[in-house]
């Protein structure tokens, strides 16, 4: 275990910075890309926070919809290769309908929350 | 790149005016590294005359050339459609790489300020009408007035963009979903030589030239083919064009009723709601992989850049509209 600052608490500060003393002291181009350094440091922050939570999430689906253990990158190249080929029955098609969905959703909660909501 | 040699420029614009050519001001504008654009301004006598350069000092796959950039645009403004008045095509003896000169249109391309700023707040209920009847004179372009373009059928497109993605080796379940959605449903597409035309294939909130009274002119040609004309009704209502304005499905600013009948007074073929939805998901989808070839530009170390790191975790974005499209919502 690490002292304080935390991880999240660490990318704050350099978000700060950034919003604080970067950004009124460049202009243009420098400017724009401060502004999507800025939005990179929240979205590490939010999946600090979200990340395990998510990922539990996602390996419960998937183990659920193919009735298997393994690991979610195993099980989510499986799922990608099983909705190309066909392979999914109409309860599994739903099931992964359901599954990518939530999944999608939670890569929006980590990157993009406001996207969700516009 | 260096900047255009201008007793070079002069010479080659010496026979478009007809009189002797002195130009200035050159200063290059945000583009792809291998495809360049230039600002300039042109003086004969009093007269001076403010142009643009477009060119390509080498030549660049899956693009059309810049000649072929040339004749298009005259066709374009033959059939009515606005875009830049094109003054010079560079011949090699001009010594500046293969490319034309072309007049410069006044007005704003940002599309955050197109859908903002109070300088087109009466242009903005009027931009969807517009753009329904501008494709409706790029639709209806004769086609033997064009020059030699590739043929991208909605199966072909299928294939190409499956294609890219699967160079990247990540499993996308969503894009998965999205393109056996579309493939179930590409062979039910009008089809038959009455539904080919002329494609601008980047026709966008982004690629107008916009002034208080609307849209100026048309540019980026470069996409250009021969298809289904109604992949530039569907590309322009891809979620990425709306910045924000989602409720607007027309580029943020209008409604797809307008822009249909606007279209349909013009002369273009009037798609049924499923039509329409296959084209903006295969927009998406395009988008969508177009973000993942930028994150990879990246990643591969070919250009380093925390904005191509980012539009990494944009591909969501394209994923969740997607996912929507085939869900039924616009």
């Amino acid at each position: 275990m690490q002292d304080r600052p935390t991880a999240s608490e660490l990318l704050q500060a350099v978000g700060e910075f950034l919003e604080h003393d970067v950004l009124s002291a460049v202009e243009g181009r420098v400017a724009f890309l401060t502004k999507v350094a800025m939005n990179v440091v929240a979205t590490v922050r939010r999946e600090l926070e979200l990340g395990v939570q998510h990922d539990t999430a996602q390996r419960e689906r998937l183990v659920a919809l193919f009735n298997r253990d393994g690991t979610t990158a195993e099980l989510e190249r499986e799922l990608a290769a099983a909705i190309r080929s066909g392979a999914l029955t109409d309860r599994q098609h739903a099931a992964a309908v359901a599954h990518v969905t939530a999944t999608v959703r939670e890569k929006l909660e980590v990157a993009n929350p406001k996207y969700l909501s516009q | 790149m260096a900047t255009p040699v201008a007793a070079s420029m002069s010479r080659a614009l010496r026979h478009a005016f007809g009189s002797e050519v002195s130009v200035d001001s050159f200063r290059r504008v945000s583009g792809g590294a291998s495809r360049e654009t230039w600002l300039f301004d042109a003086h004969v006598g009093d007269e001076s005359y403010p142009l643009v350069l477009r060119r390509d000092p080498g030549a660049s796959a899956g693009h059309t050339e810049r000649s072929t950039e040339f004749q298009l645009l005259a066709a374009a403004a033959s059939a009515g459609v606005p875009v830049p008045t094109v003054r010079v095509l560079l011949e090699p003896d001009d010594g500046l790489g293969v490319g034309f000169i072309m007049d410069r249109v006044d007005g704003e391309t940002i599309p955050r300020k197109i859908l903002r700023d109070d300088t087109f707040a009466n242009a903005r209920p009027r931009l969807a009408a517009q753009c329904g009847a501008i494709l409706g004179a790029i639709h209806s372009v004769p086609l033997h007035t064009l020059p030699s373009l590739a043929t991208q059928g909605a199966t072909t497109q299928l294939h190409q963009y499956r294609a890219i993605l699967d160079t990247f080796g990540e499993p996308h379940a969503a894009f998965e979903l999205g393109l056996r959605w579309m493939e179930e449903r590409a062979a039910g597409l009008p089809s038959g030589p009455s539904h080919v035309g002329l494609v601008h294939g980047d026709f966008r909130n982004g690629n107008f030239i916009v002034g208080p009274d609307g849209i100026r002119a048309v540019l980026d040609w470069e996409l250009a083919h021969l298809g289904d004309p109604i992949e530039d009704l569907g590309w322009l209502c891809v979620r990425a064009w709306r910045f924000g304005n989602t409720a607007n499905a027309v580029g943020g600013f209008g409604t797809i009723p307008s822009l249909l009948d606007a279209y349909e007074a013009a002369g273009g073929r009037r798609p049924s709601d499923d039509e329409l939805r296959f084209w903006i998901a295969l927009g998406t989808l395009k988008w969508g992989v177009i973000c993942l070839v930028q994150a990879f530009t990246h990643l591969n170390g070919l250009v380093r850049s925390v904005e191509l790191a980012a539009i990494g975790r944009r591909v969501g974005e394209n994923e969740w509209d997607l996912l929507n499209l085939i869900n039924g919502e616009w």
